[in-house]
């Protein structure tokens, strides 16, 4: 009977992978051939696709402006990932030792942002920071500044404004990764006498690594690739790599450079996604161990 | 602990945490505050504060057709993509989500790749594809690139919710002599709603939402909503993106609130 038994608890709750075969055969159609599409594109000499070769990525990686605008990029994504971080962090402490109302209400004002409309919170920060907007208005009412400061298409505006857009995404594993943290940890910490900022360096932040490393993984990858805030505050002036891409594409017209701008993109995502996976697995063998 | 005075190590750890999480709090919530403000101005700037108040902008939406077209347009693409995502992903995230295969490892990361590849690049990638197969962009060809970009969210969340289902509920149906279609109609099902509803949410908030695919895979008749108003800021600051942003805001905040009763929203995307 216990055979019999164990027999169908494996029978009814499993599924046939063939009930994915649907999903992945859109994927396969929709998504995989697309992007070996844009890989055999890029890899076209010119825009007439008469001849093969490498030129395209030649001319980016041999270009001064090309390669400043990837690094500027990626030197963006760590600004705001450290500025997600500084802040997050402490609501994620504070939402984990908090009680069910608050904690609530703390999980509500974090899934706001993530769910309003980019375009409606990039809006919302153009009032804040232009010219009449209330930093201006505020500083100059105090008497602080003269005339009103420059803060739209500035890199501190920038900054802020992705910060403000992907702080859920750093909120959230955070709040996971502390709410896992087993209390008595903290009060033998405690009770062996080590204070409070001794117990956070030595006892919950190592233990929240996991959580720091998968949100530093999503903001990084949501910030580098946040095109409608980096070009609504940044202005003209300054140039990252989605708006390269889509200006060569659909401005240009100049697909295969295009498609070679994306892959370079692409690969670069790709290594960051791979190193914090990495890091990943050694904080969680960490943190367990 | 009570009778434990505190000392100057707690006072400024739980300073230090405590007015770090305000401040970031109070600039997580500032924006939609600010922007509902605003668009209630009586002027024609952004100034803040407004120089007077009045339901001006929001009558004014009333007559912004551009808007209401792209806004209708936006919904149903979005409606399509939720609805597709939803069949697609419940059906793959039933056998992935207890299967320790490597197929079933390697389906799973396949499907949640779009979540972090650059989705202006596979906008373009989409538009290349359907130019080399002849395939002229449409609605058609919107609904399968926001599909692609909003499925995740369904097979993350309804993979999260089957790990929480007791197969000894589904071993009880069975040997009751429930079939398969009816215990999954009647056990698993109802079970697995929530995590369902809430991935159905978020997907059909970020399709809505979307603009680095539509900029690439629509045609030149189909305006969407958030490419329609990134291209009046660009262009101009106009007051009636503000009663706009009001609208959705408030429209975003209600539903919120509505998942969080019937889902708990918040538990599933912790």
């Amino acid at each position: 009977m216990a055979a019999s038994g164990l027999r169908r608890s494996i029978d009814v709750s499993g599924y046939d992978l063939r009930l994915a075969m649907p999903l992945a055969g859109f994927f396969a159609a929709f998504f995989l051939a697309p992007l070996a599409v844009l890989v055999v594109l890029s890899f076209q000499t010119d825009t007439t696709g008469a001849h093969w070769g490498v030129t395209q990525y030649v001319q980016f990686l041999g270009d001064a402006f090309s390669l400043g605008v990837l690094a500027s990029t990626l030197w963006l994504g760590v600004k705001v990932t450290a500025v997600c971080l500084v802040f997050g962090w402490p609501v994620a402490w504070l939402h984990a030792r908090s009680g069910p109302t608050v904690k609530s209400l703390i999980m509500l004002i974090v899934l706001l942002p993530l769910l309003t409309s980019v375009v409606v919170r990039t809006f919302a920060w153009i009032v804040i920071l232009g010219r009449q907007g209330i930093v201006n208005a505020t500083l100059m009412s105090l008497g602080l500044v003269e005339a009103p400061l420059k803060l739209l298409y500035t890199d501190l505006g920038v900054v802020t404004a992705l910060a403000q857009v992907q702080m859920p995404l750093m909120v959230l594993p955070l709040a996971t990764a502390l709410s896992r943290i087993d209390p008595n940890l903290v009060a033998a910490s405690e009770v062996l006498g080590a204070g409070e900022w001794r117990t956070f360096a030595k006892v919950i932040l190592p233990l929240s690594l996991p959580g720091i490393v998968a949100g530093s993984m999503l903001t990084y990858a949501a910030s580098i690739t946040a095109f409608i805030t980096q070009s609504l505050i940044g202005g003209g002036q300054m140039l990252f790599m989605p708006m390269y891409l889509y200006q060569q594409a659909s401005t240009l017209q100049n697909w295969p450079f295009a498609a070679a701008i994306s892959i370079i993109f692409l690969i670069a995502v790709l290594a960051v996604v791979t190193v914090f996976n990495t890091l990943g697995r050694l904080s969680r063998g960490f943190a367990q161990g | 602990m009570a009778a434990r005075r505190p000392t100057l190590d707690v006072l400024t750890f739980h300073g230090v945490m405590i007015g770090l999480s305000i401040i970031a709090l109070i600039v997580l919530v500032a924006p939609s505050a600010v922007v509902l403000i605003v668009s209630f101005t009586s002027g024609f700037s952004l100034k803040f504060p407004p120089p007077g108040w009045s339901t001006r902008w929001y009558v004014e939406l009333w007559n912004a057709w551009q808007l209401q077209f792209a806004a209708k347009n936006s919904f149903v693409v979005a409606a399509w993509s939720t609805g597709l995502s939803i069949v697609l992903g419940v059906a793959a995230a039933l056998p992935i989500a207890r299967s320790k295969t490597l197929s079933a490892r390697i389906l799973d990361s396949v499907f949640m790749s779009p979540l972090v590849l650059p989705a202006l690049a596979f906008g373009l990638a989409g538009l290349m594809f359907f130019s080399a197969i002849g395939l002229p962009v449409s609605k058609v060809t919107l609904v399968i690139g926001h599909t692609v970009v909003c499925v995740p969210f369904v097979v993350r969340n309804t993979i999260a919710s089957l790990a929480q289902l007791d197969p000894v509920l589904l071993e009880c149906s069975a040997s009751l002599g429930a079939s398969r279609i009816t215990t999954f109609r009647r056990i698993t099902l109802p079970l697995i709603k929530p995590g369902i509803l809430s991935g159905g949410f978020v997907a059909f908030m970020s399709s809505f939402d979307n603009v680095p695919v539509s900029l690439f895979l629509r045609d030149a008749a189909t305006d969407m909503l958030p490419i329609r108003m990134w291209q009046d800021l660009e262009g101009r600051l106009d007051v009636t993106i503000a009663a706009l942003s009001g609208v959705l805001i408030v429209a975003t905040v209600a539903v919120m609130i509505l998942m969080e009763r019937v889902t708990g929203l918040s538990r599933r995307l912790a």
